[in-house]
């Protein structure tokens, strides 16, 4: 198997799925002669033509709602974010029209939304953000957060063959820094199933996206603990079953996401532990996120904001000592 | 049949014309009464406590909607507004699953999961509307991007109030619209006030002037006029069809009931009122009609029969069993738009040919 970026495998598993489906098109501010500003969709005009890879007003809630349109009339658009922050330009038609659809009318939206997300390199607080769980209030939408190259080619076709709307979630922070074996040819991950990335016995960190990462460094030597990390993934749906699983064998959990503390995926997590594993645990659940500030720009700042190893470390410690 | 053309319209240049015989017309008046039939007939189960929630309707505005629609072709789609039941109607909703709708019955359009005029019957080719407007604008634009970039000869049509042109979703629409050249038909129904603010208020300029800048035709109508709305339309639908992008019409009317059946008016004018009333699209349109010696009691009877008949069937229907409010939130497979009904002799014409 190749050896890929995290960002060459999403473009990867794109460029397959328009190959392979003529209904698959690509739609967003500067992705065709830019090759986007991330560089995600790089040599796709010259491959598939401006009208599969279509540079867009910059509108987002254009970019979606045409999406939406054309999705219903059987194309299956896939739209990119410059960043994830954008979204909230493009908020309504995601929430109320597309995410909407199929339970007031019973018309599938297999669209994508890609969403460049999360922080750690002086993004700012329009640059930086992790806005999934805007989504988790709102039925209808699926959301994906991959941490590895393999499951982020997989989770995009997986993503782009759903009939629903999918809010793709891709790591900035993760784009050239991951790098792993990448299956040649189209594959699925399927959406809604977690994925233990580290086997462990004393402890589970249950994470998602760039986080992932975070745990592994963070338990890789605890003093000889054996700490289980599992990879989310997939956040709607949610794989309790794996959750619960993991609670059970190790009784012990920290949640990490890089996303800010209050009604985030976290707390969803903590409620579900609470409510069906209670007697399971042997420690309270431990939550380690950005607390509920905005992301600040300058590195001091941002670094005291977003979680880090140490922090990671430190939360493990103590919940072992428990 | 009676074949004789009502004034001929030359659409684009050296197009086909557009055509009205006389068994066109006499169905453009069914449609408008079949509209204001059913909703009357609504209103009045509102009042009856059979229709939960508040209510609202077209009234005054049956030409827009019917003139508009009976230009479509049955692969064209569209995004019906909520004063616009005519255009349903012409598609092939039956007046049934309207009332049924409008109940919250499980026999509706969106089986009770939606109400009032939310709803699209999508196996007749209509995305319904969100009450966040003018967002169907957007989603008429993605409809149309589809048709284009597969090369096929098809419109997107959608309707919406002046009310609508003040937010920004309109501008992104008219922009992606214009910049693509995208085959959609824009109704802009310009009934006056947006709920109770008068056009003065609502912006300063004519939203019509808007779509020049946009980069495409605007054209003004009177919206009282069934047949000047028909052939702007038919107009507006040539040229997206022949590859000539979008078209704004602006249809100029009168809302004469409230925003909905909670709203007296008291903010409207009698004078105003009064002008408008003496415009009423129908009576025009009978009157003009009656003059062609078209026979409007007979088409007045079978409205009232079929009214019966449809609502005797809607409050036949159960209320949606509980269980159902939990199921649809996603789908597992791709449904698509079905084809809508194409009443207009030309598509008959057509499908013989």
């Amino acid at each position: 198997m190749p050896e890929m970026t995290y960002l060459s495998a999403i473009s990867d598993g794109l460029r397959e799925e328009m190959r392979h489906d003529e209904s698959v098109f690509c739609m967003g501010e500067d992705i065709g002669a830019f090759g986007g500003a991330f560089k995600v969709t790089d040599g796709f005009i010259e491959e598939f033509g401006a009208d599969r890879v279509w540079d867009t007003p910059l509108a987002e809630n254009a970019i979606i709602g045409t999406a939406v349109g054309a999705a219903v009339e059987g194309l299956r658009p896939v739209c990119e974010m410059q960043f994830a922050d954008f979204i909230a330009c493009g908020f309504d038609q995601l929430v109320n029209v597309a995410a909407k659809m199929h339970y007031r009318q019973g018309l599938a939206v297999p669209i994508t939304v890609r969403l460049p997300s999360g922080g750690g390199f002086s993004g700012g607080p329009y640059h930086s953000q992790n806005p999934e769980a805007w989504f988790l209030q709102s039925p209808g939408l699926k959301v994906v957060a991959p941490s590895t190259a393999e499951d982020a080619k997989g989770l995009i076709a997986s993503a782009i063959r759903d009939p629903n709307p999918v809010v793709y979630l891709e790591h900035k922070h993760l784009y050239r820094r991951v790098k792993g074996e990448v299956p040649e040819g189209r594959y699925e991950v399927p959406l809604g199933r977690a994925r233990v990335a580290r086997e462990g016995t004393d402890l589970t960190v249950i994470s998602y996206g760039a986080m992932v990462g975070i745990a592994l460094e963070a338990t890789d030597d605890l003093e000889g603990a054996s700490v289980e990390v599992l990879d989310l993934r997939s956040l709607v749906p949610l794989d309790t079953e794996s959750i619960l699983k993991s609670v059970r064998k190790t009784s012990k959990v920290v949640v990490l996401h890089e996303a800010t503390r209050s009604c985030g995926v976290g707390a969803e997590v903590c409620a579900l532990i609470a409510q069906e594993a209670f007697e399971d645990l042997d420690g309270p659940v431990v939550r380690v996120t950005a607390p509920d500030v905005p992301i600040p720009f300058s590195p001091p700042l941002e670094r005291a904001v977003l979680p880090q190893v140490d922090d990671v470390k430190e939360a493990c410690r103590e919940l072992l000592a428990y | 049949m009676a074949t004789t053309t009502a004034k001929p319209a030359a659409i684009g240049d050296g197009g086909p014309k557009a055509v009205l015989t006389q068994e066109d017309r006499r169905a453009l008046l069914r449609y408008m009464l079949l509209m204001r039939a059913t909703e009357e007939r609504a209103l009045a189960l509102y009042r009856q406590g059979k229709v939960p929630g508040s209510y609202y309707d077209g009234r005054g505005q049956e030409a827009i909607s019917v003139g508009s629609a009976f230009v479509l072709g049955p692969r064209d789609r569209t995004c019906i507004l909520h004063r616009d039941l005519g255009a349903h109607l012409i598609r092939g909703v039956r007046p049934g699953r309207v009332l049924a709708q409008m109940m919250g019955r499980a026999g509706g359009v969106t089986g009770g999961k939606e109400g009032n005029m939310h709803f699209g019957d999508t196996e007749l080719g209509c995305v319904g509307m969100v009450s966040m407007l003018p967002d169907m604008a957007l989603v008429t634009c993605g409809l149309a991007l589809s048709f284009q970039m597969r090369k096929e000869p098809r419109v997107a049509m959608t309707w919406f109030g002046e009310g609508s042109t003040a937010n920004g979703q309109w501008h992104e629409a008219m922009n992606v619209a214009g910049v693509r050249k995208l085959p959609a038909v824009f109704v802009l129904e310009n009934n006056q006030f947006a709920y109770s603010t008068p056009n003065d208020r609502e912006f300063a300029v004519d939203p019509v002037k808007r779509a020049e800048v946009y980069g495409f035709p605007g054209v003004k109508v009177d919206g009282n006029d069934v047949e000047a709305v028909f052939y702007a339309a038919a107009e507006a639908c040539e040229r997206a069809r022949s590859g000539g992008g979008p078209t704004l019409i602006e249809c100029e009317t009168m809302r004469m009931h409230g925003h909905g059946a909670h709203d007296d008016m008291r903010y409207v004018p009698k004078e105003l009122f009064e002008v408008w009333a003496e415009r009423d699209p129908i009576d025009r349109y009978e009157k003009k009609l009656a003059d062609d010696g078209i026979d409007i009691e007979e088409i007045h009877a079978s409205v009232k029969d079929e009214l019966e008949r449809e609502t005797e069937w809607a409050l036949s229907q159960e209320m949606p069993d509980p269980s159902a409010a939990l199921q649809g939130v996603f789908a597992t497979s791709d449904p698509k738009l079905g084809d809508g009904n194409a009443p207009w002799s030309r598509w008959k014409e057509a499908s013989h040919a």
